[in-house]
């Protein structure tokens, strides 16, 4: 019954061929096959966007998206956002530690993936469009406000 | 003293790790040889079993295990989970860790399957076959009190789990002289807890050391470990439980849950790790919940609107089990006085076994229903008389002079409801100043004649907070010379670590991340509590800043000797003892070494050895927070959709230990109290008690552009009843937002005459009631 590919894939500038089941879903692949636990999994449904991972530089639900899928394809996920080889966040991240954008950080993978095409796509979001971006982001700690403010943060000192 | 730390908006000491992807939660650890588990779960709510043919699923290649009750040990067999003993309850009723013949919800769990992975656990969780035998299901909890109704439970002798009594004063009396009654028959429907990480578990059963760890997504890792070992019946030493980062709590995770002693059974079973992550239709199913109360509520009032008395019947729904007895309606009963003052008080609240998960508290716990009671009936009463909603409050407000002020009841931690601290009408006096109250009849006027439909709604809470019976701290400088701090307060989220490295490192002369914290491991700390009823600032804050204090001494009276210097004389900076006002100082490190002494050689005389101290911190009674809300909503009459548009808070959590985590508590407590005011419903079908919303799209919870920032205000009335003079923050947030924000809606729609007894209040509920109101309007409706 577990009928196998061989993929290839792109994961933060590295490449990976692994045999997967079709039916792995890519989440699965990064937390459990390349062992990247970062990208989380909170309803596995394609509500709650905390599996949020760029595929290609666009926002995917990596639980509704399925590894084969990824095939010849890069994907970033939140271990690959900060600058390599350096002990420094990315500027969103270090907005979200000024602004307490993060509480237990089960949701902050997604934000972050999510909220680094927003800003790559529109260097200068208003409140509003923020807000409009991670609605498909839950949140069941922060009340939002922490995110909304570092990601405007992030945005200023990212165009600076 | 070193620098204050306390009070400072120190950025969290938690952050670096979760925001690179290097968090360490439950599903994020592969240990060598783990298997997967999955549940095979009840899809009646109400069946007997007849019996359960698992041979399909034994045979799929991949399964190793699929056990039932009957497979577990004999001492199973008959052990049910531990519920919370209490007199009062005629019918303490808890599960057996698996189900045995009768099954009482929908997601009950009968058998867990192990297998290579979760796909091929899933699989063979699907070819489970039982045999279910469908008996009449009790759903809602006021049909379900009526003689004769169909019962929970096919061997109990009705549905009343629990008559609770509470009350003071002469209540007949309050009506008799009463110059005016105003009622209500009011509806609050409380949602799940919906952390985005799940519950999990990762039990491993060392065969070679003999000993069994358990990695789980738990609020209260000491407490698990109890009742783990309480349930094997092993010594305390061979388990250890951990909780390392846990993905949200809200109350839920507090729960000891069938989930976890099975997953540790299959450990032991099969000798290898075993893995259960719940999935979101797990958590919609088995996980606790709190769920319906009906509030019938009578309040006296003389002439001037000064109450009287205050007369309650409630109705409890209790789910199918009893997790945490009672405390959540009594916590209910015992939260309606809030800040005002109320001579005669009578409660009766009737507990009732229906066929839905189980209910224990989620983030507020049974407070803003009864909260919802108060301020309704308090508007009720402002309409009556023709006051204003703010003044009919101040009218009836506890004076600050009063504190401490008790109220008469006894709360849920066994001691007299005593308020320690806080000045309510400065609370009040701050909210409405900053929502611009007196100003908002304006506002509504011009925008009425816009068109629009806005509203403002006041509400305010006390709750009982850091409760006992106690948490811990060991605070340790080893030979490394680190600060080290050990508690077992878990953390979900709060930022624990951060909080104790503050308290601690003040202590210290160190900056907070020096201090190298451990949390929630029962490998670190023997005795621990949990992280629930916004405890830990109290107790596990209390607990550290009395260990580091003695550890403190420890290190001058060390210092003292070795640089020959008075106590006083010695400050503590960067990691050094230093003689004030000269060069002379000596290491932690060196002071660790010289009090771990050479081997064979004798300590110096007055000496003993380590530099450690453990306290724990037993709070003789709960600490009361309050809390004063503001909400300003705009009705869209023609969808019934509402904005909150603002939104301010007066806040009193005695003294903030760091206002950044404070205020995150705050917004984030909105954010709940928004999704139980405007969307988070849990719907059952009202025949089968199956559950209709079990995805995150069909149950909603408030997304980014359904939540405003809290404009926050902050008074400080330090409590007398512990050393740092805090009180929790865990809850306040919540807690009155729906009070509030439903007194906003229906202010708004005033024109139609709307009057709002339930919460949350979706758009079609809405609509239907602006379009009556608009028929009656119009005259076509008498
Ligand atoms: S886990 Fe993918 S959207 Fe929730
Ligand atoms: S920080 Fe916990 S879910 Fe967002």
């Amino acid at each position: 019954m577990t009928d196998t590919r061989t993929i290839t894939v792109t994961v933060n500038g590295k490449s990976y061929t692994k045999d997967v089941p079709t039916r792995l879903l890519l989440s699965d692949f990064l937390r459990h096959e390349l062992m990247l636990t970062g990208t989380h999994v909170g309803c596995e449904h394609g509500v709650c966007g905390a599996c949020t991972v760029l595929l290609d530089g666009r926002s995917a639900r990596s639980c509704l998206t399925l590894a084969v899928q990824a095939n010849g394809h890069e994907v970033t996920t939140i271990e690959g956002i900060a600058p390599e080889g350096s002990n420094e966040l990315h500027p969103l991240q270090q907005a979200f530690q000024d602004h307490h954008g993060l509480q237990c950080g089960y949701c902050t993978p997604g934000m972050l993936t999510t909220l680094i095409e927003l800003l790559r796509d529109n260097p200068t979001p208003s409140e509003s469009e923020v807000r409009s971006a991670i609605s498909g982001n839950l949140c069941r700690c922060t009340g939002y406000q922490g995110i909304v403010e570092a990601t405007l943060d992030a945005a200023r000192k990212m165009r600076a | 003293m070193s620098e204050r730390l306390v009070g400072k908006a120190i950025k969290r000491l938690e952050d670096p790790a979760l925001l690179t992807g290097r968090g360490r939660f439950v599903d994020d650890f592969h240990l060598p040889g783990t298997l997967h588990a999955a549940f095979v779960r009840s899809e009646e709510a109400h069946a007997k079993i007849n019996g359960i043919d698992k041979s399909a699923a034994v045979a799929l290649p991949g399964v190793h295990a699929v056990l039932t009750l009957a497979d577990l040990p004999k001492r199973f067999h008959a052990m049910r989970m531990h519920g919370m003993p209490n007199p009062h309850v005629t019918q303490n009723i808890m599960p057996y860790v698996l189900a045995k013949d009768e099954v009482c919800h929908v997601g009950e769990p009968i058998a867990i399957v192990i297998a290579d992975d979760r796909y091929i656990a899933e699989d063979a969780a699907a070819l489970v076959m039982v045999d279910y035998e469908p008996l009449p299901t009790a759903g809602d909890c006021r049909a379900a009190m009526a003689p004769g109704a169909a019962l929970a439970h096919m061997n109990s002798p009705d549905n009343i789990a629990a008559m609770l009594h509470f009350g003071y004063g002469d209540i007949d009396a309050a009506f008799k002289n009463a110059a005016h009654v105003v009622k209500e028959n009011l509806f609050m429907h409380r949602g799940l807890g919906h952390s985005i990480e799940g519950r999990a578990v990762l039990a491993h059963y060392d065969t070679f050391a003999d000993h069994l760890t358990v990695y789980t997504a738990s609020q209260g890792p000491h407490a698990a470990k109890r009742a783990i070992v309480g349930m094997l019946d092993w010594d305390e030493e061979r388990v250890r439980v951990v909780a390392l980062d846990v993905g949200g709590g809200f109350g839920p995770k507090m729960s000891f849950y069938a989930e976890q002693i099975v997953t540790v059974l299959a450990s032991l079973h099969v000798n290898r790790p075993v893995k259960w992550i719940e999935d979101r239709r797990e958590h919609f199913n088995s996980a606790t919940q709190e769920r319906d109360q009906y509030w019938d509520v009578e309040m006296a009032m003389d002439a001037q609107g000064k109450i009287l008395g205050l007369r309650i019947a409630m109705i409890h729904d209790k789910g199918a089990f009893m997790p945490h007895g009672t405390i959540l309606p009594h916590i209910s009963c015992t939260t309606v006085p809030g800040p005002f003052i109320i001579p005669a008080y009578k409660i009766d609240c009737s507990v009732v076994l229906t066929n839905k998960p189980p209910v224990a508290p989620v983030r507020g716990a049974g407070r803003p229903q009864a909260v919802f009671a108060m301020e309704r009936i308090m508007d009720a009463a402002a309409a009556k008389l023709g006051l204003d909603r703010v003044e009919i409050r101040r009218r009836n407000l506890i004076p600050a002079e009063a504190m401490p002020y008790s109220i008469g009841l006894t709360f849920r931690d066994g001691k007299p409801l005593t308020y320690d601290s806080g000045d309510y009408p400065q609370l009040f006096d701050k909210v409405t100043k900053a929502a611009d109250y007196a100003g908002f009849a304006k506002r509504q006027e011009a925008a009425l004649k816009n068109g629009r439909y806005i509203g403002i709604g006041i509400a305010s809470a006390i709750e009982g907070t850091g409760l006992g019976p106690f948490e811990g701290a060991t605070v340790r400088i080893g030979p490394s010379g680190t600060v080290t701090l050990l508690t077992g307060a878990a953390d979900q989220g709060q930022g624990h670590a951060t909080t104790v490295a503050q308290i601690c490192a003040e202590q210290f002369g160190i900056r907070p991340d020096d201090v190298r914290v451990v949390t929630a491991d029962t490998a670190a700390i023997a005795n621990g509590t949990g992280t629930f009823a916004s405890r830990q600032a109290v107790n596990a804050g209390s607990s550290t800043h009395l260990a580091a204090i003695q550890v403190r001494e420890k290190v001058l009276a060390i210092a003292s000797h070795i640089l020959e210097a008075a106590p006083s004389d010695i400050e503590l900076a960067d990691g050094n003892a230093i003689v004030k006002g000269t060069d002379k100082k000596i290491s932690f490190r060196d002071i660790a070494r010289a009090v771990t002494g050479q081997s064979g050689f004798a300590l110096p005389k007055g000496i003993e050895p380590g530099l450690e101290a453990t306290r724990y911190f037993t709070p003789e009674q709960a600490a009361y927070a309050s809390g004063n809300h503001i909400a300003e909503v705009e009705v869209d009459i023609e969808t019934g959709g509402v904005k909150v548009t603002n939104y301010w808070i007066s806040h009193d959590c005695g003294v903030v230990i760091n206002p950044l985590l404070v205020e995150g508590q705050v917004q984030g407590g909105l954010a709940h109290g928004i999704g139980n005011a405007l969307l988070e419903w849990m719907h059952y079908d009202a025949d089968t008690c199956q559950p209709l919303t079990t995805t995150l799209a069909d149950y909603l919870l408030p997304t980014a552009d359904a939540v405003p920032k809290a404009l926050i205000s902050h008074v400080v009335s330090p409590s007398p009843l512990n050393p740092l003079g805090v009180k929790g923050a865990g809850e306040g947030g919540t807690i009155p937002a729906p009070a509030a924000i439903i007194s906003a809606i229906e202010h708004a729609l005033t024109p139609f005459g709307v009057h709002l007894t339930q919460a949350p209040v979706p758009p079609h509920h809405l609509v239907e009631l602006i379009n009556k109101g608009r028929r009656k309007n119009s005259g076509l409706l008498a």
